[in-house]
């Protein structure tokens, strides 16, 4: 109930995944270079030097401003916005201000009290700034340090009304709206810092504070949640909550109040001379949605018949679905029960543990990990361990045993009845639990279970448990 | 009409120091350069044409971008392939 008192709204901005700078030609791809290695006369601004639009930069806009059905507005244009900071060369960025692309959508999300639908106010284009790195110490010596290679790079804004209710539902728009920037092939949630999130927050009743410059999307929800503690706590003793802008330091998880002395009209936008106006709304009817994550969503239901929460981890990322169709590929009626069970419950905890992305795994080595678990070669323990040993070795190496070679190496396979170790580590387990057979004997069904988890012990997880128990009861009626 | 508090007010955002006696010399060339411009809306000129132009865009076809040397030999410092700035906030 009390989370119903929080009001967020967010203000997402995303770069465009283009192969070229939004009004120059200088390559985006610039994250393995070095400082100012990916600038031009435009994008730093040089006299004499004009901007011309990315066509493919709206194209993306356009699909995102239709995938989240936006209207397009007629006529769009571009501003500047001026201020002076080191991060802009010009002092001034390219953005769109009065005339944006695109305004009023919707994206539905699986909200904290089901499906929600978190109105969005407006979708506009505008240049990224450059990267400053910080240097020197408080006491002296400070200076800023300008990479202008992120500078121009294309960003879409998206900015919703508030309509989010918890920390946890801006986190849940995020994912959301992630999956479908990735669905629409417009965004690489991937690359480093293509992500930046401006948080609006209040409690009901109380001025609105706005969390700047959040670039992660766990960030998001920890920023918030800070920040709903700390209203809370100022309203509860009596004090007021200033309308201010605050600032988000990721590594200690607060916000830190940024004393900006900026207004709005500080930034005195004017209509930008050097580009023309867009009509592009036309285009819109000539845009071929690709399916969506809900859409994609229900086919898994029907198509594989995933769960429905299944299904939908399974969707929320672009990587994840892609990879769990090609690994049930080559059995699409047998597979996919326990390859959404073990992508879904079991790798990406795996993967996250070792902040490792999926794109490291080849989806037909995990295939061959299903068949072994779905033939019964192995148990479920040990194809957990068959997964992290591939995992480990994948990280330090560019190849890694098959899960076939593993389970022979670690001799992993699944214990039989006829083997005569399982054998003796029956008869041993029940000749050193003597007191629980005892209890089992007395009537004590659980006394048994406990026997059956040292055989486990004994023979490393390799055997199915039920059978073990088959086992241990014929064991016993023999001793009997 | 731009006031001296105007100028001291943009002053400020631009981080640019101003003392007194400069405040009203620099007000009194903003009005001037206004002024101008009020001259050259009044004056007719021939429709240019390029009211009508819309959506003028390029391909997404990447470029060589300038070499680092040259990017730098306009900052006053450099340091790592970065330009040096002073540290603002
Ligand atoms: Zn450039």
């Amino acid at each position: 109930m009390t989370e119903a008192h929080v009001i967020v709204g967010l203000e997402v901005h995303c770069q465009l995944d283009t192969k070229s700078k939004l009004f120059c030609g200088c390559s985006t791809d610039y994250r393995n270079d070095g400082p100012n290695t990916h600038v031009c006369e435009v994008c730093l601004g040089l006299p004499g030097s004009m901007p011309v639009l990315n066509k493919r930069a709206i194209e993306f806009a356009m699909r995102v401003a239709k995938a989240l059905s936006c209207e397009v507005l007629y006529e769009s244009e571009f501003s500047r916005k001026n201020y002076f900071y080191p991060d802009l060369d010009k002092a001034y960025q390219i953005t769109q201000y009065d005339k944006p692309l695109a305004e009023k959508g919707i994206l539905e999300i699986d909200g904290d009290d089901g499906e929600k639908k978190v109105r969005i106010t407006r979708i506009h284009v505008e240049e990224d700034p450059g990267r400053l790195v910080h240097m020197g110490n408080a006491e002296r010596g400070r200076y800023s340090l300008v990479d202008y290679n992120r500078a121009g790079i294309p960003l879409i804004e998206i900015v919703t009304e508030p309509d989010m209710r918890s920390p946890k539902e801006a986190r849940k728009f995020l994912n959301k709206l992630r999956a479908t920037l990735e669905y629409l092939g417009v965004f690489d949630s991937e690359k480093e810092g293509s992500l930046r999130v401006d948080a609006n927050i209040s409690i009901k009743g109380s001025e609105r504070v706005e969390i700047k410059n959040i670039t992660s999307y766990k960030g998001v929800e920890k920023a918030l949640t800070f920040e709903v503690t700390r209203q809370r706590n100022l309203l509860r003793r009596g004090q007021v909550v200033e309308r201010e802008t605050r600032h988000y330091l990721e590594a200690r998880g607060v916000t830190q109040s940024a004393r900006s002395k900026e207004m709005e009209h500080d930034y005195r936008y004017f209509p930008e001379p050097d580009l023309r106006p867009l009509q592009v709304r036309s285009w819109v009817d000539s845009i071929v949605l690709p399916e969506l994550p809900d859409a994609r969503r229900e086919r898994f239901m029907v198509q594989y018949g995933c769960s429905v929460n299944h299904a939908r981890t399974l969707t929320g990322e672009l990587r994840l679905a892609n990879f769990f169709e090609k690994v049930v590929e080559p059995d699409p009626a047998g597979l996919p029960a326990l390859a959404a069970t073990w992508i879904a419950d079991i790798l990406i905890g795996e993967l996250n543990y070792r902040s490792m992305s999926l794109d490291l795994l080849e989806p037909a080595t995990f295939t061959e990990l299903i068949r072994l678990l779905k033939n019964g070669i192995i148990t479920d323990k040990s194809g957990v361990e068959v997964l992290r040993v591939m995992l480990d070795q994948r990280l330090k190496s560019e190849t890694t045993e098959t899960p076939e070679v593993i389970v022979t190496r670690l001799r992993l396979a699944k214990t039989t009845g006829d083997d005569a170790a399982l054998r003796t580590a029956i008869r041993e387990a029940i000749a050193e639990n003597q007191k629980a057979l005892e209890d089992y004997r007395n009537g004590k069904a659980g006394a048994l279970n406990f026997i059956v988890g040292q055989v486990m012990k004994k023979t490393r997880g390799r055997s199915d448990p039920a059978e073990l128990n088959r086992l241990l009861q014929e064991e016993l009626s023999k001793g009997a | 009409m731009v006031t001296e508090k105007d100028v001291e007010h943009i002053a400020d955002l631009a981080d640019i120091g101003m003392d007194s006696g400069e405040l009203a010399p620099f007000t009194q060339q903003f009005n001037a350069i206004i002024d101008y411009f009020d001259i050259l809306d009044r004056v007719k000129g021939e429709e240019s044409g390029v009211r009508d132009l819309y959506n003028v865009m390029r391909e997404d076809d990447p470029r060589p971008s300038l070499p680092q040397k040259d990017v730098l030999s306009n900052a006053p410092a450099s340091e790592d392939g970065f330009i040096k700035a002073p540290r603002v906030m």
